[in-house]
């Protein structure tokens, strides 16, 4: 059989149509295209592939299961390994992961595993989920501290081994990022539900409205569980710490999204939390943080936006389909400019913004070349909205309140990467809050070490 | 869903309510707020903890009406939930032995001042209150703060009720005549802005507590951020109370017009809408 070279084009809503909407943009493969895709792996003896996943899923193993027709089976050896697949099929940065290894990389595109694995984890939410059995049962209870995916993680896990798990949310709606973060358009919400209510479905707890820290301390937490999980995230906004900052018309990507996404200001006046959207709007960054604000903005109803970048193209963070996605939907990008300060008018409202040219030196400690000033080349770039998304820390809410807590002087929480164990007894962290700001499927990779850890501090002492 | 157990009327659009939040009730400290969304669609407003009950596990907030949101909570009654409520949030005002301490409080913002000056109290301060409104309806929880202060001042921008004049007028005869230690000014911006401007005059620590627009409440997308000396703060984690002396309050009051407009529109539709029609509201 001859190889094909390139990958099954998946359906996606026409530009000049997604730009108006927030309806997802990628529509997924139909079963025809599922079948024609699978048949392109080659079911590779060493599956270099699995290497790639940081949750190790048996990826030749669902794709046979696809090609025989077989669903079910393809998604229960899915969910062997990973909890939330229809979430991770649609924002994995597959080309860094799964794919960045499949040998059919060698002659041209590698298999589209994360458009195979959304193709079953969609069958399965639209057939309804199956509960996997619990065998053994035991007398233990776990908290876990955060909605996100990390926590999804460890609850879903330790719930399948038989351990009383209870979540606590701040917000008011569980899923972390996945809810207020990752806009509609790429992960349509009601997904994200159906994937919480999977893991509800295997007995694990949900309190929402309580802000650990605040509500209820960890110690406290200890108190009345075997072991605390804290997967809270890097949810804490960094700003530029220019002058102007606080004009009207600036936000941090998180409030822009967080009102868009959680609080449905997309439908305001329908929902009450009101958002204002620019004319011309610059958004700062470059990562996928950056690529969904600037789309959302856009999908608001902007004339222009633009995304301010002080590297190049080839430096930015963002998944390689996001970029593709937002310069599709004319997203316009400008490349080595660092932001110097705002401009305001006298009422306070943002006017512009002065951006310094910059260029590209030497490599620097994260291997991408550092970007240097070039004196004397500031200018005012009009815009009436911005959008600062240079990236975000975790929290200080919790570690200012946990006497024991090891914390990096960046705020991330101190762990030993193989158990996910923190300094502080019977509590581990994993995810964002303890590697910085990172990916979905990284902080279910830490969710699934942690919640290996606790099993073994609970089953074994 | 958190139930309102107890509703009263305190003056023309403000009210009070107790609502059930037994793990609210357990932590809330003077100072601290919580963020509710009354309604599915709601959006989410900080209103502060002007009061809590251990024995039946609430808190009570008092709240003026003045957009969609409030007038929406002002709607509803008691057995009526409300969908969300978080806290307590921000950090608890900074309750020491001062000495003699004056706690100035505007409009609604005296419910709020109400737990600080109850805890200044049993630490042994000297506690004087001065608090104002419009009109004599407006000068709410008289009664209370009579009752935790040393000296109480009313004033009244119309005359109908102790003093005719502002909060301010008071303020200035007592730091001409006497050392105060410290002082608390919760109310309207405005207020603490002015309130603050007059004492930096006479060197007396003021302590403003701060209502910017929120989201959150646990620092995560800072629309809370406020200038406080050179540094920016976020209202919900490193406030909600600042030295007021240090203060950029006309930064504040600026950025607290951002949503004139969407506000204008959602209290409009609400006031034709069937709910808003209602001319009365629940007990
Ligand atoms: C806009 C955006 C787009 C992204 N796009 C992608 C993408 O396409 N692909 C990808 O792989 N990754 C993406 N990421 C990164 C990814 O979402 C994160 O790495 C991932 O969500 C981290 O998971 P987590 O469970 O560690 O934390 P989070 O998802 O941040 O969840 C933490 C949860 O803890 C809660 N919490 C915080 N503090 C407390 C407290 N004190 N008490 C109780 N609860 C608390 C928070 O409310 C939140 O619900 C994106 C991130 C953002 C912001
Ligand atoms: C820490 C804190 C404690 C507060 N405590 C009280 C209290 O005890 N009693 C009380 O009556 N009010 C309090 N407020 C103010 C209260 O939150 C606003 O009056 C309320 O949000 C208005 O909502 P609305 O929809 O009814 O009115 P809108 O018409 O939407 O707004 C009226 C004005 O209120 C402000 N506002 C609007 N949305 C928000 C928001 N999400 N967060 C903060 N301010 C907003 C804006 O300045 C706006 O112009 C507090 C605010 C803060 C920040
Ligand atoms: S979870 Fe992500 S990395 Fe793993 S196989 Fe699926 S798409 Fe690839
Ligand atoms: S490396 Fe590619 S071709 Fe080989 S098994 Fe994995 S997905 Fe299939
Ligand atoms: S309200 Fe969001 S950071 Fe303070
Ligand atoms: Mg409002």
């Amino acid at each position: 059989m001859a190889i094909v070279k390139t990958k099954t084009p998946i359906p996606e809503q026409p530009v000049e149509e997604r730009i108006k909407n927030f309806d997802e943009v990628a529509l997924g493969y139909t079963e025809e295209q599922a079948l024609i895709e699978a048949s392109r792996c080659l079911q590779c003896k060493d599956a270099p592939c699995v290497k790639g996943c940081p949750v190790n899923i048996d990826i030749p193993g669902f794709i046979r299961l696809i090609k025989e027709k077989k669903y079910d089976e393809a998604i229960k050896k899915i969910k062997e390994s990973n909890n939330l697949p229809a979430t991770t099929g649609r924002v994995c940065p597959q080309e860094t992961q799964c794919e960045a290894l499949c040998t059919l990389k060698k002659v041209g595109e590698p298999v589209a595993i994360g458009r195979l694995e959304r193709f079953v984890a969609d069958y399965e939410l639209n057939k309804g989920y199956e509960i996997p059995p619990i065998v053994k049962k035991y007398d233990k209870k776990v908290a876990v501290v955060g909605s996100g995916p990390a926590g999804l993680t460890v609850a879903g896990d330790l719930a399948r081994m038989g351990i009383k798990v209870s979540i606590f949310e701040a917000f008011h709606e569980p899923g972390g990022v996945l809810i207020y973060g990752i806009p509609e358009f790429r992960l349509p919400k009601r997904i994200v539900r159906a994937e919480v209510e999977y893991i509800k479905s295997l007995g694990v707890e949900i309190f929402t409205n309580v802000v650990v820290g605040r509500s209820v301390t960890i110690d406290e937490l200890l108190k009345e569980y075997d072991a605390v999980f804290i997967g809270t995230g890097a949810g804490a906004p960094q700003f530029l710490n220019i002058p102007g900052e606080n004009l009207i018309g600036i936000y941090s990507a998180n409030e822009f999204l967080t009102r868009v996404n959680l609080m449905k200001a997309y439908k305001f006046p329908e929902y009450d939390t009101p958002i204002k959207i620019g004319k011309i709007v610059g958004v700062i960054g470059g990562g996928n943080v950056a690529m969904d604000a600037a789309r959302t903005a856009l999908r608001l109803g902007a004339k222009e936006v633009h995304i301010l970048y002080r590297r190049t193209e080839e430096e930015m963070p963002a998944r390689y389909e996001e970029i593709v996605h937002a310069k599709e939907e004319g997203i316009i990008f400008n490349f080595l400019v660092s932001p110097v300060k705002f401009v305001g008018d006298e009422k306070g409202h943002l006017i512009g913004i002065e951006l310094q040219r910059m260029t590209l030196g030497e490599p620097d400690s994260s291997g991408r070349r550092r970007p240097i000033p070039i004196e004397g080349s500031n200018f005012v770039f009009p815009i009436d909205m911005a959008i600062v998304a240079i990236g975000t820390v975790p929290n200080p809410l919790i570690s200012m309140t946990t006497p024991g807590l090891s914390v990096n002087k960046n705020g991330t929480i101190l762990i030993d990467k193989e158990t996910g164990k923190t300094s502080k007894d019977r509590v581990l962290a994993g995810g964002d809050v303890a590697s910085g700001s990172a990916t979905v499927i990284n902080a279910m990779g830490a969710g699934k070490i942690a919640a290996k850890s606790i099993f073994k501090l609970l089953t074994e002492e | 869903m958190f139930e309102i157990i107890l509703k009263k009327q305190l003056a023309p659009n403000v009210k009070l309510i107790e609502v059930k939040t037994p793990l609210i009730a357990k932590k809330a400290l003077p100072g601290q707020f919580v963020i509710l969304r009354v309604h599915e669609k709601g959006e989410r407003i900080p209103l502060t903890i002007a009061d809590k009950n251990l024995e039946k596990e609430s808190i009570t907030i008092v709240f003026q009406e003045v957009g969609k949101t409030t007038k929406l909570l002002g709607r509803l009654g008691v057995g009526d939930k409300i969908s969300d409520i978080v806290g307590p949030l921000g950090n608890p005002s900074e309750i020491e032995k001062f000495g003699v301490v004056i706690g100035v409080g505007g409009g609604v913002g005296i419910a709020a001042l109400y737990p600080i000056l109850k805890g200044l109290k049993e630490k042994g301060n000297y506690v004087i209150s001065i608090i104002g409104g419009r009109s004599s309806d407006y000068v709410i929880f008289r009664e209370e703060i009579k009752n935790i202060s040393d000296e109480i001042y009313i004033t009244t921008d119309d005359g109908s009720l102790g003093r005719k004049g502002l909060v301010t007028d008071v303020l200035k005869e007592i730091l001409e005549e006497r050392k105060i230690d410290r002082i608390w000014a919760v109310g309207p911006t405005i207020m603490m802005k002015v309130v603050s401007d007059l004492t930096k005059n006479y060197g007396v620590p003021t302590i403003v507590s701060l209502n910017p627009i929120m989201v959150d409440g646990t620092g995560m997308c800072g629309g809370c951020r406020v200038t406080v000396g050179d540094k920016i703060k976020f209202t919900c984690i490193d406030g909600p109370e600042f030295d007021g002396h240090l203060v950029d309050f006309d930064e504040l009051l600026a950025r607290l017009k951002t949503y004139k407009e969407e506000e204008a529109l959602a209290l409009r539709l609400f006031e034709e809408s069937e709910v808003g029609k209602v001319g009365h509201s629940k007990n």
